[in-house]
Order: C-alpha cells, then sequence, then structure tokens
C-alpha cells in the first residue's frame, strides 16, 4: 500500500471513515465493519523513508501489548495487520472524556482529582497485574468512560515483562512524555511499574496546581534535575489543598522508585480513603526542601542507578493488602489472639503490605432522622476503639493500618464489595465457635465470603 | 505448521516421554531434536529408537556433539564424567543406532528455519553461543534464516535482532507465547529436555508455529527419580545423577 488511506477504503474488511486523530507516530481513522457492537477506530503508523523510525518499532509494540491485555481498563483489541502487508491496528474506540480536559482550566477541586486519580490508580492496578508497565501515562492518555472507570491508552512504549522488550536497546534516549517521566525512565529503566506511579504523582500534581511539576525541559540535564529537586509542594501553590492529597501526591513523587508507593492498589486506597492517610510533613509543608535535605538528595542521585525488578507480578505480589474482618460484637481473647497471629504472619511491619481492619455493623433500625444518626457516630466511634484496640499488639505504623466501620445488613456482601474495589489480596476472618447461638450467622458469612472473595481467604478457627 | 522442538534430550527417556507427551497435548504436528540425543543418560538406545521413529515421519533432527563423540568413540575434549558416559553409550548402541547417528547432519533447513546444535557460525566446532557476540555471529552465518533454533547450551534463552544492533538476549517464561515475527531474527536456545541446569528439574522444550509466527517456552515436570536411579544404576558417574535431581 502506497500512502494512507482515503474515506471510503476498505481494508480487510474495515471501512475508513474520517481521520480523528494524525500524530508524529501514526494516523488514526473511525472505522466501520464487522459487528464487534462497540465502535472501532484503525491506526495506521507512519512508515517508510523520511518518518520517525520509532513509528514502527513502537507500532509493534502496541500490537504486542494490547493483544494481550484484556479488562475494562484498556481498549478491547479487534485486529492487526501485517507489518510486511498493510499495517494497522484495530481496536475499541473508547467513549468518554480524555483526562487531558480536566487540564489547563486552572485548579482542579481536591475531591474532584482524588476521583480522578483513583480511577487512574485503578486502571494500572489492573495493568500492572497483567506485567506491563504503561511509561507514558499523561492526561492525554487516559480516557474516562461515562462510568468513571479510566481507560489508559496508547502503548507504543509500554513494556510487557513476558515478552523481549523491542524497545530496550533500540533508542538510547529515554522514551515518554518529559512532564510526567520518571528518574528511572530517564536513566533508561522500563521495567519498574512505580514508575506509572511517578507518572501518576505528576499527574495530579498539575491537576491540583495547573502547573507542572519539574516543568517541560527538553534537553538532558533538565530531565536529570527531578533525580534530585524536589518539587514546589502544592501546597504553596494551592494554600486550600488538603495535606493528606499533598502527602499522597509527594510520596508518588519521589525520586527514588523504592520510597514511592509499592503498588497502584496501594495509591488508590489511600486516594479512596482520605481520612486513613498518615500526614507527615511532607503532606503538610509549604516549601521546598531546605538546603541540608536537597543536599542529601543531591548525593543520593549522584550514586542513583535504577533498582533492577525482578518481575512486575512479583513487585506487586510483595506488596499485599490485606483485609482482616474483626467481628468486635461476639469475640474473645482467644478468638482475638488467633486472628492477631495469621495476621502477623502475613503483615510485618517495615514491608510493603498493608492492613485494612475493618467491622461491618448492622443499620440500628428503630431510630430516625437525628436520633439515628446520632446514635450510629457513637456506635461507629465506639467500633473504631475496639478495632484499635484489637489491632494495638500488632505494634504496626500507622502508614501500614488503616480502620474502617462498615455499616450493612450484609455483612459478607460488604467485606465482599470492599474487598473488590480496593484490590484486596487476602481476607482474613474468623470462623464462628461453635457453642455461640450467633455462629450460624457468622458461619454464613466466612463460608460466603471464602466462596465468592476474589482473592486468598484464610479462615480462622480456634481449637477445642 | 506447529514444532515441538527438543535439545539436549541427553540419552533421558523419562524426560524425553514427558516432552513428547505435552507436545501432543499442544497440537505439535512437527518435530526438531536439535543435537545430544544421548551422553550422560542411561537409556541412549531406547531414546534414539523413539527419535528415529519420528526422523521416519518427517522429523528433522541434527547431530550434536556428545552424538558425534558416540559415533567417533572418543572423548578427549570433554571433562571426565561426560567421557565416561561417552565410552559407555557407545557400548549400548546396536549397530542400526549407530547408523542412524552417523547420518545425522551438522545444519537442517526448512523455509525461514535453521536447526543448528551449537553455533551456526562453525556448526563442527560447538561453539557455545552464551551471550549477544556469539549470537550476533550465529545469526550473522545462518544464511539469512529467520529464525535459528538451537541447544548446547542448558538453559533456555531467545535473542532477537533486527536490522543494525547487536542481538539483545530475553529469558523467556515457561507457558508464554511469545510473538517472533519475521520482521527480526530469532536465535532461540531450547533449553536441555534431559539435563537442564537452571535449578529447576523441569524438562524443557518449546512449541514454535510458523504461520502465527509464535514461540512458547515450555516446561514439563517428569520422573527425574527415576532417570537419576537408572543412572545409578548404570554405574554412570553419580554426578549426572545427581544433576537430574537438582538441576545443575
Amino acid at each position: 500500500m502506497s500512502g494512507l488511506p482515503e474515506r471510503g477504503d476498505v481494508i480487510d474488511g474495515f471501512r475508513i471513515e474520517e481521520r480523528i486523530h494524525a500524530g508524529g507516530m501514526g494516523v488514526i481513522y473511525r472505522v466501520s465493519g464487522p459487528e464487534t457492537g462497540f465502535p472501532m477506530i484503525m491506526k495506521i503508523p507512519r512508515l517508510g523513508p523520511g518518518e520517525p523510525g520509532e513509528a514502527v518499532v513502537t507500532f509493534e509494540v502496541e500490537r504486542m501489548v494490547l493483544g494481550a491485555l484484556t479488562g475494562p481498563h484498556v481498549p478491547r483489541f479487534v485486529a492487526a495487520g501485517d507489518l510486511a502487508r498493510i499495517p494497522y491496528l484495530v481496536m475499541e474506540r473508547v467513549e468518554g472524556r480524555p483526562l487531558a480536559d480536566w487540564v489547563g482550566k486552572g485548579p482542579v477541586p481536591p475531591a474532584e482529582v482524588a476521583r480522578l486519580g483513583l480511577a487512574v490508580a485503578n486502571a494500572l492496578h489492573s495493568l500492572h497485574l497483567q506485567n506491563v508497565v504503561h511509561l507514558d501515562v499523561k492526561p492525554s492518555n487516559v480516557i474516562l468512560r461515562e462510568s468513571g472507570e479510566a481507560v489508559l491508552i496508547d502503548f507504543g512504549i509500554a513494556h510487557h515483562g513476558h515478552f523481549p522488550d523491542l524497545l530496550a536497546e533500540e533508542f538510547r534516549r529515554p522514551m515518554g512524555s518529559a512532564p510526567y517521566l520518571s528518574p528511572e525512565q530517564v536513566l533508561g529503566a522500563r521495567d519498574d511499574a512505580r514508575s506509572d506511579l511517578f507518572a501518576l504523582g505528576a499527574v495530579l500534581y498539575e491537576l491540583c496546581t495547573g502547573r507542572m511539576p519539574f516543568g517541560s525541559p527538553t534537553s538532558p540535564a533538565g530531565l536529570r534535575v527531578r533525580l534530585h529537586r524536589d518539587p514546589v509542594p502544592p501546597r504553596a501553590l494551592v494554600p486550600g489543598l488538603p495535606e493528606w492529597l499533598q502527602e499522597v501526591i509527594l510520596r508518588c513523587l519521589e525520586p527514588d522508585a523504592a520510597d514511592r508507593y509499592a503498588t497502584a492498589a496501594q495509591v488508590a486506597f489511600d486516594l479512596g480513603h482520605p481520612d486513613q492517610v498518615t500526614v507527615t510533613s511532607q503532606g503538610r509543608r509549604t516549601r521546598r526542601l531546605g538546603v541540608g535535605k536537597r543536599m542529601v538528595r543531591w548525593l543520593r542521585a549522584i550514586g542513583y542507578g535504577p533498582d533492577s525488578v525482578s518481575s512486575t507480578s512479583l513487585q506487586l505480589a510483595a506488596a499485599p493488602i490485606v483485609l482482616v474482618a474483626v467481628a468486635t460484637a461476639h469475640t474473645n481473647e482467644a478468638r482475638n489472639e488467633a486472628l492477631r497471629a495469621t495476621v502477623r504472619r502475613l503483615v510485618i511491619a517495615g514491608e510493603p503490605t498493608r492492613l485494612a481492619c475493618i467491622t461491618v455493623i448492622r443499620p440500628a433500625p428503630e431510630l430516625v432522622g437525628a436520633d439515628r444518626h446520632e446514635a450510629a457516630t457513637s456506635q461507629r466511634i465506639k467500633q473504631l476503639v475496639q478495632l484499635r484496640h484489637w489491632a494495638e499488639p500488632l505494634k504496626l505504623p500507622p502508614q501500614q493500618i488503616s480502620y474502617h466501620v462498615m455499616e450493612s445488613g450484609d455483612p459478607a456482601g460488604a467485606l465482599l464489595e470492599y474487598a473488590r474495589a480496593n484490590h484486596v489480596d487476602h481476607v482474613v476472618i474468623g470462623s464462628p465457635p461453635r457453642d455461640v447461638t450467633l455462629g450460624g450467622l457468622l458461619g454464613t458469612v466466612s463460608t460466603k465470603v471464602s466462596a465468592e472473595a476474589p482473592c486468598t481467604v484464610t479462615v480462622v478457627r480456634v481449637r477445642g | 505448521m506447529r514444532w515441538a522442538l527438543l535439545a539436549d534430550i541427553h540419552a533421558n527417556l523419562e524426560a524425553l516421554q514427558a516432552c513428547l507427551e505435552q507436545a501432543g497435548r499442544e497440537g505439535a504436528d512437527g518435530y526438531a531434536f536439535v543435537g545430544d540425543l544421548i551422553g550422560y543418560g542411561a537409556d541412549p538406545g531406547a531414546v534414539i529408537d523413539i527419535v528415529e521413529e519420528h526422523a521416519r515421519h518427517g522429523a528433522v533432527v541434527v547431530r550434536g556433539n556428545h552424538d558425534a563423540a558416540a559415533l567417533e568413540n572418543s572423548a578427549e575434549t570433554m571433562n571426565p564424567a561426560a567421557a565416561r558416559a561417552v565410552l559407555w553409550t557407545r557400548k549400548q548402541l546396536n549397530q542400526r543406532q549407530v547408523a542412524f547417528l552417523d547420518s545425522l547432519p551438522l545444519t537442517a533447513r526448512r523455509e525461514g528455519i535453521l536447526f543448528v546444535h551449537a553455533s551456526a557460525a562453525s556448526p563442527g566446532q560447538w561453539t557455545y553461543v552464551t551471550d549477544p557476540a556469539r549470537a550476533a555471529e550465529s545469526i550473522a552465518m545462518s544464511k539469512g534464516a529467520t529464525w535459528i533454533f538451537s541447544g548446547h547450551v542448558h538453559e533456555p534463552a531467545l535473542y532477537f535482532a533486527s536490522g543494525s544492533g547487536r542481538p539483545v538476549p530475553f529469558k523467556p517464561m515457561a507457558g508464554v507465547t511469545i510473538p517472533v515475527e519475521k520482521r527480526r531474527r530469532w536465535l532461540a536456545i531450547i533449553g536441555s529436555a534431559g539435563q537442564p541446569r537452571d535449578g529447576r528439574t523441569e524438562a524443557c522444550w518449546a512449541l514454535f508455529d510458523d504461520v502465527k509466527q509464535t514461540l512458547a517456552f515450555h516446561r514439563v515436570p517428569y520422573d527425574w527419580a527415576q532417570a537419576a536411579a537408572k543412572v545409578r544404576a548404570a554405574g554412570l558417574p553419580e554426578r549426572l545423577a545427581h544433576r537430574l535431581e537438582h538441576g545443575e
């Protein structure tokens, strides 16, 4: 095929409609044809003399990676044309608003930033679970469906942990978008899922403040500044910004990947539970780091080399979220200790594991209005006190543990919903004591949870 | 065609049978044995018989250094354990089996594919392809093959090269189907079926689909306890039994 197709041309059964985008690497058309049940686009790379050499490799990478991905957070893959004959990629046209729509109109309200960030973090976690690192997360590569779910697009420079990395040796200079590029990408690393968390931090920063944390440098030296210089704290630019949100953003933007969140699921967790974020001086400060701390960062940056990462799935497996369901209402010390003993083996202080302690209480139906509200609040506080009391012997640092009191007539359903929404990797739940009348009811909860949970479930039983 | 690729079986009957069984389940309809059918293990005759049967039905078989050594009944360049195994092996083979080994070529070609036990740069010199530089030599001397399938080195590896640069090494993960399109050139070290050395005991084999242009490296558990017991019973060096038990 010479040149680009015209409207009305038919390629392998796909009819070319209007051109919707023309970029450096390729051109995108809307296409119609085989009934898939969703709208489609066709991407055609710019090949041939005078066109960028990367175009063909990024095309191959996108075809390989997209073809291997599934789920609601990526465009559905339809077909690919042979590179030797007619190179093209047909995929779902994702309907929704690009995240770029929120950018450039001044600071976005914090609650909205948290909602958007949570959606992107959920999408990234789904990607990372499939062993793929996106490496080009930026507002124009995220589309928000009407449902609120985020979809990541453009996998041209992505890395799939199980496939040969066609881009690894081919192009020595860092690929990606300067404002969002992680320090390790600047140094050429392409296999760390936490690079995407850095980019997410840069996006959140931009949404909150209307500014890029590190500007848009074009020179290698300009790009390397982020290895040691911290960005202006968002709260210095937007005084009303909540401390917890700055805490999350700056933790994503840590120059050393090991200092960031361990997984996108953990970012999502904090964005979804602002009241559970432990705010440190990082979240409070309104000035950049002092000379002393800057010096430390600078010295660390000199010796900085990207971590060697085993694989994205192993990285994720090393940083699980554990949910423990604590039945505060009817329990005894033996059962409490048995539950803690199990949790102790799973959640170790100082490791990137996180523990969510949850208790589910039934709504109080006999009261209405303000009274009911008051009763519920006091009930909630009592439960929180008990949860903390239960967890105290674990001696976990506050960043690693959170407490949640949920109100529901269907405890198993509430726990399951929580586990799904928060990417929980392991549920620990007690089995009911046999001699308690409530046993039957509790038994139903642990049975239902272990049958339906999306993850591993440990049911803890006390002997005797 | 869906090629089942096996290398370095080394007279390990249990490993060979396990690989062939899995290859059958995965829908293989072509077979290639890229050298070192024998040496080290206790079942040289039985292994040759199975491979010969496949060859009669069109399988590709090329010669490895252990096959050559058994033919020449000499093992001057080998380590003592391997040398003892070579001399022992030769005594187990009947005339027909020796004749089959003698009929094996150093290389074989099919459309776009080169099968060679060690480096294509010098097939009879048995050069180990252990790094990108060696892979580059082998690819350069393959006379334009798109896919080169080799053994000799016992750990699975995949090298890919595009036009200019040095081939890039990749450590494949078992069970993953990798696109290996003909725009690039690919050199795959299948990994040893009969004497894995990467710390795992499972036998290595690979499945190459020449229509879809995909390659999947596989590992299959087999009865290595039995294979090791036979090595000991045959009076072969203890080290050869130990290797099977530990994949080293």
